[in-house]
């Protein structure tokens, strides 16, 4: 790694005046699990480092109508969290399967937005839960919907001197049910050759609403609103899931690499959208008001 | 350089370092404790995994500057004087390595893992220990050091 100075700002107005101050030369860190990678290569050669730990305010998770969760957040509290069990399950769900409970321990929800790495497993979960990011800068604050918030290969809406606080998720309606379905052909703690996150809700044996949204299937984490207008006010029978399923092979553009060609990876994103959608349906159907 | 204090396996240390020192490079360079091991350098093989904080982390991924004010525990720490610790008892007299590399980093994860379930099911082994590579024993013999500790079977 570059040399660098190292700075611990006590609250969170400090550590955007540190960010006002450097601009494009300082960078933000929480667990540290992507950016000291990308440091370790050169990718990224910050001169100041920002480290958040001490901003305490933002580990918390609240519930009030909606789920509020802080952006210091470790994958491994999402996990183990009563909280977003009850009122995420997708997302728990997903943290869960992100790596090893090593990386888990590190790795924060906010550092796995800002960081937008496209293979990432929360990325897609937070995108079919409709969630927001809460972001403050010296301009105040705004909310951002995170199916806008990602712009490119490791790129956001996130300005130099903007910190993300928090990602709030509103509750899901009571006859919905989620999945988050990771293709895991090499070892479990590999990044997915697909993942995808499915949320769907069924009113009068129809699907009422359903988000869908794919990892590692393109520059940026990649919502399918292609298939999700096909589903919406339609049965969900096994034929039109499947006929929605096959719309995504037209939107992603994945890579090809050793966990599969191009090809392979696009035929895999149809299947597996596929099954998500199925698991996602049963549970809501399970979960059943109005079915 | 930045000025740090952090705890070491029970002991205050008070160190000058370079803003950029990796956790593992300053157990291993600047207090000599080459009992941790750097594998990989990207997080995944868990052969540098301490605790910090009683929490099992990847100390190629972080910075010593980050670890100012906690209490790291490595492999040193865990004997008592001539006393083995039950879990390094076990993983010699289960056979839970051969080369021993990975020793150090799957002994401090598994008792990352008593710590928090002092009873756990081999599944719950096998998943709490996915970070951890071996390339010798197939693990089958790690889950069985882990489950001989938790059931005291060790010492005879």
């Amino acid at each position: 790694m570059n040399p660098f100075t190292y700075t611990e700002p006590a609250t969170i107005d400090e550590a955007i005046a540190t960010l006002s101050r450097y601009g494009e030369e300082a960078k933000l860190i929480a667990g540290g699990t992507g950016l000291i990678n990308l440091m370790k290569q050169r990718l990224v050669n910050p001169g100041y480092l920002v480290g958040l730990r001490r901003l305490s305010e933002l580990t918390k998770i609240s519930f009030d109508r909606g789920l509020r969760i802080g952006a210091l957040c470790t994958h491994r509290t999402l996990e183990t969290s009563a909280l977003v069990r009850e009122h995420a399950p997708l997302l728990a769900e997903a943290a869960r399967q992100v790596a090893t409970i090593r990386i888990r321990t590190m790795a924060t929800i906010g550092g796995a937005v800002a960081h937008a790495d496209p293979n990432q497993d929360l990325p897609p979960a937070l995108i079919a839960l409709d969630a927001r990011v809460k972001l403050r800068s010296p301009r105040g604050e705004r909310e951002v919907p995170i199916d806008s918030f990602f712009t490119g290969y490791y790129e956001t809406l996130i300005q130099p001197d903007e910190i993300v606080t928090e990602l709030a998720i509103a509750s899901a309606p009571p006859a919905s049910g989620h999945a988050f379905l990771k293709f895991l052909p090499q070892t479990a703690d590999d990044y997915a050759t697909v993942g995808v996150a499915a949320m769907v809700t069924i009113d009068r044996g129809r699907i009422a609403d359903v988000r869908v949204a794919l990892g590692a299937a393109a520059s940026t984490p990649l919502r399918a609103t292609v298939v999700e207008s096909a589903l919406r006010g339609q049965e969900p029978t096994a034929r039109r899931l499947a006929e929605a399923a096959a719309l995504v092979a037209d939107i992603v553009d994945p890579i090809a690499d050793f966990r599969g060609s191009a090809e392979y990876k696009r035929d895999m994103a149809v299947v597996f959208v596929r099954r998500a959608l199925a698991q996602a349906v049963t549970r809501a159907q399970a979960g059943g008001r109005g079915v | 350089m930045r000025k740090i204090q952090l705890r070491v396996n029970g002991e205050t240390i008070a160190r000058e370092v370079p803003d950029q020192r990796l956790l593992v490079d300053f157990l291993r360079y600047d207090l000599g404790l080459t009992g941790t091991k750097e594998g990989c350098s990207v997080g995944v093989c868990g052969a540098c995994t301490v605790l910090l904080d009683g929490q099992p982390v990847s100390s190629c991924l972080a910075l010593v500057a980050m670890a100012e004010g906690c209490e790291v525990t490595t492999i040193e720490g865990l004997a008592q004087g001539d006393r083995l610790h039950p879990l390094q008892q076990a993983f010699i007299e289960y056979g839970g390595f051969q080369c021993g590399i990975c020793t150090p980093g799957q002994i401090m994860a598994s008792k990352a893992l008593l710590d928090a379930n002092p009873h756990p099911t081999r599944d719950q082994i096998r998943e709490w220990m996915m970070g951890n590579l071996c390339r010798c024993t197939g693990y089958y013999k790690i889950i069985e050091s882990i489950q001989a500790a938790a059931e005291g079977k060790t010492g005879s």
